[in-house]
């Protein structure tokens, strides 16, 4: 026998060829979120200090003066984190109804299609939803306003994402609970949300992540204001618009703070993925593999 | 014989196929009984039919009736969960919920609010996992994982998660076919130690199980009945040519 490889044979050429086309799509990839990841670093860091993180903007702040984007920051987390908070009230009931009552069904089929749809609309027409529902609601731009416009955002992937999870559901650990005379809510909420926390953590972090970094549905709902709002009712600033708003700036020196914000938006996005994932994998512990 | 299971003209269908035909049969109280038979006959459908499983599977269809102490379980106005509560199963192989071994017998009273305050819960606990002799290698570790056991363990855990709702009856899914030969053998005791209070329904496809732990046996074949009586007479002396073939390990 001869086990020599055949290098020159058709499938083996053709199994080189598909895989270097693989690591092409790989390399590209990677490089262009180190390229991102450094062009934020090397603009950003020289900008980024501590009056930035802790101070509101002064006058003269537009024009490279003092002051910082303390506004912007705390908005989005209160913006994020309110409209996250909102879509998981809501996320949580949908997913969890499609996998108890309509697995299978046509259904459930519809409601999975309309959720595919809404993920793939555009931020700005959420935006402009939402400007329209202020206006009719009597409202003006504010945080309340900016909070529903992106749970509206979230709603749908967050919703998608846990579903996809929920779905992986082992059949053996249902029909183990339902031999117990659990009623179909009893195992949803008692034995597939604790299998499944890891799954549905990383749905939430995940629409958390488009919330916090979306400039669209904001620019109307939200306003842009130098204040920390103190109420739901104020406007409120946010890290996206202080980026857009920064780098259109003529000055230099504003423009390298768009950067900075830029890097400090980045900062939080990591410090909620590693905060979940910590927390995901130490409740972790007693699902089934 | 005192009937604790009744089916009355039985009929089950996977899509248009026939599963189970014109099955009619008792199952005596508190004691074992083992449905046997080669496999595809119809002998884990039959159990299904018992806690109401059947319908789990889609696109399936029954006629007929199963009563449970002498009420029709199919009856519309039946709740299905109250059913699964007095028959309970031990499943082909353990599935242990994601929780700890301790929630996991805690669980079904829990749903049920079958105790009152934690000491009870606690006391129940060690009672049911006493009864599945899983005490005493699990008393230190109550708050681990129930998927750090063994598969032997496992098993035993989830009879005791099932004897915990307070069942009458006890089904098994060829509930040793997953273990090895030790915890078995285990499993095997405890359910012999058990009949006194529990009236059981074995699947089996070992002819030799079957001969351990049977007071009256089924025999199913092609999704009929073939025979069915106390098994000291069904294994002497069966009346059907089939039963015999198969005893005679002809198929």
């Amino acid at each position: 026998m001869n086990f020599k490889k055949k290098h020159f044979e058709r499938r083996h050429l053709i199994e080189l060829f598909i895989k270097t086309i693989m690591r092409i799509a790989l390399i590209i990839v990677a490089s262009s979120l180190g390229l991102i990841l450094w062009t934020i670093l090397s603009r950003g860091l020289p900008s980024l200090t501590w009056d930035m993180v802790t101070q509101i903007p002064k006058g003269g702040y537009y024009m490279g003066k003092e002051g910082g984007i303390l506004n912007a920051i705390i908005g989005s987390i209160y913006l994020a984190s309110g409209g996250t908070l909102i879509a998981i009230i809501l996320s949580l009931p949908i997913a969890l109804y499609l996998q108890a009552y309509a697995q299978d069904s046509k259904w459930g089929d519809y409601v999975r299609l309309s959720l595919d749809v809404l993920w793939g609309i555009p931020s700005i027409v959420y935006g402009a939803f939402g400007f329209a529902l202020m206006i009719s609601l009597g409202l003006r731009a504010s945080l309340l306003a900016g909070i529903i416009a992106l749970a509206l955002v979230e709603l749908p992937i967050m919703t998608r994402a846990m579903d996809e999870v929920i779905r992986r559901m082992p059949k053996d650990l249902e029909h183990a609970a339902l031999a117990l005379g659990s009623t179909k809510f009893e195992v949803a909420l008692r034995v597939v949300t604790r299998q499944m926390l890891p799954g549905i953590i990383t749905g939430i972090l995940l629409a958390f992540g488009r919330g916090i970094g979306d400039a669209a549905s904001v620019l109307f709902t939200a306003g842009y204001t130098d204040r920390i709002p103190t109420s739901l009712m104020n406007p409120t600033a946010s890290l996206p618009l202080a980026v857009f708003f920064q780098l259109g700036s003529p000055y230099p020196e504003v423009r390298e703070r768009g950067y900075a914000a830029a890097l400090i938006l980045t900062i939080i996005v990591l410090l909620v993925s590693f905060g979940s994932r910590w927390l995901a994998s130490r409740l972790n512990k007693y699902t089934v593999k | 014989m005192d009937a604790h299971i009744q089916v009355k003209n039985l009929n089950a269908y996977y899509g248009k196929q026939l599963a189970l035909k014109n099955i009619n049969i008792e199952i005596p109280k508190n004691q074992i009984t083992v449905i046997m038979g080669p496999s595809g006959c119809g002998k884990t459908t039959l159990l299904k039919t018992f806690n109401r499983f059947f319908e789990l599977t889609e696109n399936t269809q029954l006629t007929g009736e199963v009563l449970v102490d002498g009420e029709n379980i199919y009856n519309k106005d039946v709740d299905v969960t109250e059913v699964r509560k007095v028959v309970g199963l031990l499943a082909q192989r353990p599935s242990p919920l994601p929780m700890s071994i301790y929630d996991n017998v805690a669980y079904g009273m829990r749903i049920h609010h079958l105790r009152k305050n934690r000491e009870e819960y606690k006391t129940g606990v060690k009672h049911y996992l006493e009864i599945a002799g899983l005490w005493d290698e699990v008393c230190k570790r109550l708050s681990e994982p129930a998927t750090s056991l063994s598969i032997g363990q496992q098993q035993r855990l989830c009879l005791a998660r099932g004897l915990a709702v307070e069942p009458e009856i006890i089904l098994g899914d060829e509930p040793t076919s997953a273990l090895d030969p030790i915890s078995s053998q285990n499993i095997e005791s405890r359910l012999l130690e058990l009949k006194k209070q529990y009236t059981t329904v074995i699947v089996t496809h070992t002819l030799r199980q079957a001969k351990r732990l049977a007071d009256y046996v089924i025999f199913m074949y092609l999704g009929e009945l073939i025979e069915a009586g106390p098994a000291k007479e069904v294994f002497s002396n069966p009346k059907h040519e089939r039963t015999k073939q198969y005893l005679e390990g002809l198929f």
